[in-house]
């Protein structure tokens, strides 16, 4: 029988021998394309899942060591590359895929787990307005993170130099590549252990994949830890990475970002000339309203001045003088006027005026009253009889009825 | 310590108010605007001798030094 010339394993011992065959082959250190299912993150640390296409699909384990180092968080159905070593778990006799590393499969991946993230850190409140830090009006030391190569870092210092020269600290940073995040997330931190009152985060434009740095969580954290106020300046005006969320402020381009930074000098020029200008106009102003006050006290004390107010206070009272004079005669003559009036109406009607026509009258002693009828006499009465010219006196010698 | 130009200029800017709000002594007044003149000369001779100094920051073994960077390569 074959078997007994070839002898007999023992379950473990095939096993074994499986899982030397497999992993000392070329199964190690290999890419994979898949997507994630069956995902477990174990409370161990440790990740399983299983990685499938169409027609298969592969047991994968990655440890807690392996798993720090994940820049997203792996999710059912996500499309990823995996790089690992096969192996064989001997108690249940299955083969896996241990992994080292897990990236994205494609663009589409990278803008899910760019959401998942931005997400996640908004949940977390890494986005909040409470948290910005605001920035200095007049800096006097910027920090400037970003390649030691390519046109932003010299976009950055030819617009500073422009607007308002201050003291540049300038830490080459790596922009792009695997190590790039680790690279910011160092800078930033240096950075903080300098006097910089604020940082420039700058890149130039790029693919989501070029910016993919400044998309990962580490330099999220380190911007939100950062004590110094951050302007991210990352790629072009279109292009927003998670950075540009955390960051105190976010600059369409680095450019701008020199210019958020400082004020303009030429405006600050301007702005002090403008004061200037108010300061000589107040106290012009206030000057010449102590003169003007000066002269007009001075003025109120000057003998010319008093003699002429003399002169004319004098010339007033006689004006005031010559009005009460011409008054009073113009009166006299209204009054003169109407009381001859008055006495021609009074003449006509008066006994005096009968008497100046030729007639007389009878008055009867010693009543003096005027006698109107023969009844009013007697006979020896004394009567007197008033004529235009004087009195007559006689006593009654006769009536006649 | 010198004072900053923001300090400066913010110190300005009450003067300034103050003396447009009228209402000082002759004294206070030209003490005021004296103190102003000098603060403009101040803030002016500030802004033109503000100068672009560049230096390169350097990590090396957890610490952190500085040399002068030229910009203009």
């Amino acid at each position: 029988m074959d078997f007994e010339k070839k002898g007999i394993y023992t379950v473990h011992e095939f096993t074994l021998a499986v899982k030397s065959t497999l992993t000392t082959g070329q199964f190690n250190d290999v890419w994979i394309r898949g997507e994630i299912s069956n995902f477990t993150n174990h409370s161990s640390g440790h990740r399983y899942f299983t990685i499938k296409d169409k027609n298969s699909q592969l047991s994968c384990i990655m440890f807690k060591w392996h798993g720090n180092n994940l820049r997203f968080e792996p999710e059912q159905g996500m499309k990823v590359l995996v790089l690992g070593d096969i192996d064989v778990y001997e108690q249940r006799g299955v083969y896996q895929l241990k992994v080292r590393e897990m990236r994205l499969d494609g663009v589409g991946e990278l803008y899910k787990a760019y959401e998942q993230l931005k997400n996640k850190l908004a949940m977390e409140g890494l986005f909040s307005p409470d948290h910005k830090k605001p920035l200095p009006g007049f800096p006097t030391k910027i920090g400037v993170a970003t390649s030691p190569t390519g046109a932003v870092l010299h976009d950055i210092l030819t617009v500073l130099k422009r607007r308002y020269p201050v003291n540049i600290l300038f830490i080459p940073t790596l922009v792009q590549g695997e190590s790039a995040a680790q690279s910011i997330v160092n800078s930033i931190e240096a950075l903080n252990r300098t006097d910089v009152d604020v940082i420039i985060l700058g890149r130039g434009g790029g693919s989501i994949e070029d910016l993919w740095a400044f998309n990962e969580e580490i330099v999220a954290q380190a911007i939100f830890k950062s004590r110094i106020p951050i302007i991210s300046a990352v790629g072009h005006e279109t292009d927003y990475t998670i950075c540009d969320f955390v960051a105190d402020v976010r600059a369409p381009t680095p450019s701008a970002a020199a210019e958020i930074a400082v004020p303009q000098r030429q405006e600050l020029a301007n702005q002090i000339s403008r004061l200037r200008d108010r300061l000589i106009d107040s106290e012009k102003r206030c000057l010449s309203d102590l003169q003007s006050r000066i002269s007009e006290l001075e003025s109120g004390v000057d003998p010319r001045l008093l003699l002429e107010r003399l002169t004319q206070y004098m010339q007033y009272i006689d004006e005031l003088a010559q009005m009460q004079t011409s008054g009073f005669g113009r009166l006299l003559e209204v009054k003169q006027a109407l009381l001859d009036a008055h006495a021609g109406k009074l003449n006509a009607i008066s006994p005096l005026g009968t008497l100046s026509r030729g007639y007389s009258i009878t008055l009867k002693l010693p009543q003096k009253t005027p006698v109107r009828s023969i009844a009013d006499i007697e006979i020896s009465d004394e009567i007197s009889i008033i004529v235009n010219d004087g009195k007559i006196k006689c006593v009654v010698n006769d009536k006649e009825e | 310590m010198e004072i900053s130009f923001e300090e400066s200029l913010t110190e300005l800017e009450g003067i300034a108010d103050k003396l447009e709000l009228g209402q000082l002594s002759l004294d206070e007044s030209l003490l005021l605007f004296e103190k102003g003149i000098k603060l403009v000369r101040e803030c002016n001779m500030k802004l033109k001798n503000a100068r672009q100094n560049v230096e390169k920051l350097i990590l090396e073994n957890g610490d952190i030094k500085s040399e002068p960077f030229d910009a203009q390569e």
